[in-house]
């Protein structure tokens, strides 16, 4: 028991180390480029800071989906959202919409007979989670919550240290 | 494997108790229930307690990137916050 215990912290450190170190590589890259579009004090209001923080949020979770790898169902559809959403950002929208409809009147054709359960909410909340069985969704789900846990702690202690 | 679009529980392969199993773990992982007695707690209690935590997580990294979005544009390219992040890269 004891020696389970040790793998899983140790476990738990490398992907929080793994995490922190990636995370900090993307902030120093939004703030570079957003020094690069005009004035830093300047992109304090409106537009630039929004985009600022759309930014970090992403780099947040794809620094945490790439620490994880893809051995997770969870991590590798949330690379595969990313990725499109990068892809997308820079084309067009239109694909992205149309393979978005033939997802909806699949699900629609499934659950016309009964009500949404909390296993269903528990689905669109985990990245993936449409295409998991009871089982490993919520295998998932614990892997998941430990890995949002450590990112918000660690962007906490970024946030802190950037302070003092 | 051909029923892997069906989400229905009463899949043969799983288990009741390999469920439950699965839940009280997941319990444990939970900031509040899991300092509550154990055995009384239903599992739709942990999947809406799992679901609220998320939602909660979620909030949080939002709230967290506005305000390290907030001191990164504080941040000039010398200053000593500038080498810390940079000496914890290292």
């Amino acid at each position: 028991m004891a020696s389970k215990h040790t793998i899983a912290t140790r476990h738990a450190q490398g992907i929080r180390a793994r995490f922190a170190s990636r995370f900090l590589r993307s902030l120093l890259r939004v703030r570079r480029s957003s020094n690069r579009f005009g004035g830093s004090q300047s992109n304090d209001e409106g537009i630039g800071k929004r985009i600022r923080t759309d930014r970090i949020k992403i780099a947040a979770y794809a620094a945490m989906a790439r620490a994880v790898g893809p051995r997770r169902t969870w991590s590798r559809a949330l690379l595969f959202k990313l990725r499109n959403r990068a892809r997308i950002h820079g084309v067009s929208r239109k694909r992205c919409l149309v393979s978005e409809k033939k997802r909806v009147t699949r699900n629609k054709v499934v659950a016309i007979s009964r009500e949404p359960s909390r296993a269903d909410t528990l689905r669109k909340l985990v990245p993936g989670g449409d295409s998991m069985d009871t089982c490993v969704l919520l295998e998932e789900t614990a892997h998941y919550i430990k890995c949002l846990a450590t990112q918000v702690t660690v962007m906490q202690s970024i946030a802190d240290r950037l302070l003092l | 494997m051909s029923n892997r679009r069906s989400r229905q529980s009463s899949d043969p392969r799983i288990t009741d108790d390999q469920i439950i199993d699965l839940v009280s773990k997941l319990r444990l992982l939970l900031p509040e229930i899991s300092q509550r007695r154990s055995d009384k707690v239903s599992a739709s209690k942990v999947l809406q307690e799992t679901c609220n935590y998320i939602r909660n997580l979620h909030r949080e990294v939002d709230d967290l990137s506005e305000r390290l979005s907030q001191l990164l544009a504080t941040i000039d390219a010398d200053s000593p916050e500038a080498a810390i992040i940079r000496s914890l890269i290292m």
